[in-house]
């Protein structure tokens, strides 16, 4: 046996090591990807065809012109897979606890909230990727950001902070359903209509009066909207700040259940 | 004598289901002691317990001195923790699997991957180092759960049936990894469902079934507890095996088993050993085998708890 360094957990978890912990479960959460071809998949290629897809599908029919379609459906696009992503927290948690790496996390010597703070800091690289490379894909087919880039990066800003407070959503499901394709139906249930029952892919005028209203609340529209105004120009002020209000009243709701079942269950 | 793992009247109860009824364990350093019982007899639970993962509704538990509840951070700086439920990650490389775990138990990048290295020649898994664990087989699987929880030189080891579901050599390579270990001092709480597992590894065994302790005592004394011997007999030829029961049945009074062409019968009186051998030659019967042993864990079991761990197991398969 080699003179190697032996390993001497501290007696205690102070603030630092908590982030050194993090930091190493947010690495493990990313290089999971070289070897999970589905996730790589998942995260880049799945944007890439739904920009594709609503561009070149119902671009001339809802707008008559792709690159007027691009300019108010990217925006869009960008919030709907945004809010897909979160789901992958859920996925994610609740492999780790059905196929016991979460066991084997706990049983060492390492800051209790690591291994779901670890996890959320990687997923929300993977979202600033999957937003960066719809923008990209974006501007490819014509689209331009109209502001500046201080708005361009609010609106990346935005989308992160709304989608942390979505995650809780995710990380709730994924401690309370039995296995990991659970998390994904509950996100095709319920995200799937709540996206498209928005003005994230078509203008409102042509739904019914009793479906509008419910479509100006709705956050998906709310935040489609600071999001077209954060990138093309508009009105900000107003759907920032509803976008923002939403963000809040979901994570007061759902992240003390969200703790409160992650404690129960691990 | 100092012991590594002290526990007092452990209780864990699940809704109206008691997995654990009082259960006290006492393990020497530098030992194993195995927990034996079928499936659902609570070795889970009491293992999950030691290793900090669930808190016990009652009793307490020192694992190097330290309270399993109030002082769980320091029992997960001695403890490695391997089996059914405490995984490696699938989707990391046999490598990246021991960095991760060495990483957070605060080695540095380098000493994290030499670690790595080390183990992973150790259980013969260098040539996958650079695989996702997810394409390993069942024994590999094993061997780097079991390298996973070795990274920290931990100096508890809790194994939860580690071999179930291993072919035979996969599983004698896992007992002669826990033998070197223990030869380092490291002291062991393996639960198996395998009566031969626990005659081969453990210096102490205690046997439960329905979450209260039914035996304790080394594998030798259990055996003795049992009180029977087998005496087997097999003859060269088959056709005598209806003579041998028939001999073995008038000499010893019990009641013969044949199995595998071989007569067997449980024994109180070594000196009948002699008696069926005379008979046997009287007879003019060649004896291709002829054995008196120790009765095995297995019997034991059925001894002590009146139905057999696969009686236990048929009935999982039929609910």
């Amino acid at each position: 046996m080699t003179a190697a360094v032996i390993a001497r957990p501290a007696h205690r978890i102070t603030p630092r090591l908590g982030l050194q912990n993090t930091a190493t479960l947010t690495w493990r959460s990313l290089i999971q990807i070289k070897h999970n071809p589905m996730e790589l998949l998942d995260l880049s290629i799945q944007p890439l065809m739904f920009v594709l897809l609503f561009t070149f599908v119902f671009g001339g029919a809802v707008a008559h012109s792709t690159s007027d379609y691009l300019r108010f459906a990217l925006p869009g696009i960008i919030v709907q897979n945004a809010l897909f992503a979160t789901m992958t927290t859920g996925v994610g948690l609740n492999s780790d606890l059905t196929k016991g790496v979460f066991d084997r996390l706990r049983s060492l010597p390492i800051a209790r909230s690591a291994p779901l703070a670890g996890r959320i800091v990687a997923d929300t690289v993977k979202q600033v990727w999957a937003i960066a490379l719809l923008l990209g894909a974006g501007m490819v087919l014509g689209f331009r950001v109209e502001t500046n880039v201080l708005a361009a990066l609010a609106a990346v800003g935005l989308l992160v902070v709304f989608t942390l407070a979505v995650s809780w959503i995710s990380v709730l499901v994924g401690m309370l359903v039995s296995e990991p394709e659970k998390v994904q139906v509950f996100g095709f249930v319920v995200i799937f209509p709540l996206t498209f029952v928005s003005n994230a892919f078509v203008p409102i005028g042509t739904m019914p009066g009793w479906l509008q209203a419910w479509v100006k609340i709705n956050p998906v529209s709310l935040l489609a909207n600071a999001e077209r105004g954060l990138l093309t120009g508009g009105a900000v002020a107003a759907p920032l700040l509803e976008s923002l209000a939403w963000a809040l009243g979901i994570a007061a709701v759902f992240a003390p259940l969200a703790v409160r079942a992650f404690k129960r269950r691990v | 004598m100092t012991y590594a793992i002290r526990a007092e009247g452990l209780v864990k109860r699940y809704g109206d289901t008691t997995a654990l009824d009082g259960v006290d364990l006492d393990v020497r350093t530098g030992t194993v002691l195995g927990l034996l019982g079928p499936n659902g007899a609570g070795k889970t639970t009491a293992v999950r317990i030691l290793a900090t993962l669930l808190q016990p509704d009652a009793g307490h538990a020192t694992v190097g001195g330290f309270d399993v509840v109030r002082q769980a951070h320091e029992v997960r700086r001695l403890i490695g923790l391997t089996g059914q439920f405490a995984s490696v990650d699938e989707n990391l490389t046999g490598t990246e699997n021991l960095v991760l775990i060495g990483r957070l138990l605060g080695l540095p990048r380098a000493a994290a991957k030499a670690r790595a290295r080390e183990l992973l020649a150790q259980f013969h898994l260098s040539d996958a180092a650079d695989r996702a664990a997810k394409t390993f087989s069942g024994g590999m699987r094993r061997r780097l759960d079991l390298a996973a929880s070795l990274v920290g030189r931990p100096r508890v080891l809790c194994l939860d049936e580690p071999t179930t579901g291993l072919d035979p050599r996969s599983r004698s390579e896992l007992w002669d990894v826990v033998r070197s270990l223990v030869a380092d001092g490291v002291t062991v709480l393996l639960t198996t469902q395998y009566l031969d597992e626990a005659d081969q590894l453990a210096d102490d065994i205690v046997v439960v079934d329905h979450g209260r302790i039914i035996a304790t005592g080394t594998p030798g004394e259990l055996k003795a507890k049992a009180g029977a011997q087998t005496l087997a007999v097999r003859p060269v030829d088959p056709e005598h095996l209806a003579t041998v029961v028939t001999l073995v049945e008038s000499v010893t009074g019990g009641t013969p088993a044949i199995e595998n062409l071989t007569v067997t019968v449980p024994v109180t009186d070594p000196a009948v050993m002699p008696t069926v051998v005379r008979g046997l030659d009287d007879l003019g019967v060649l004896i291709g085998e002829l054995s008196l042993r120790g009765a095995s864990l297995d019997e034991v079991f059925m001894t002590l708890t009146g139905h057999s761990t696969e009686d236990d197991k048929a009935l999982e398969a039929v609910a």
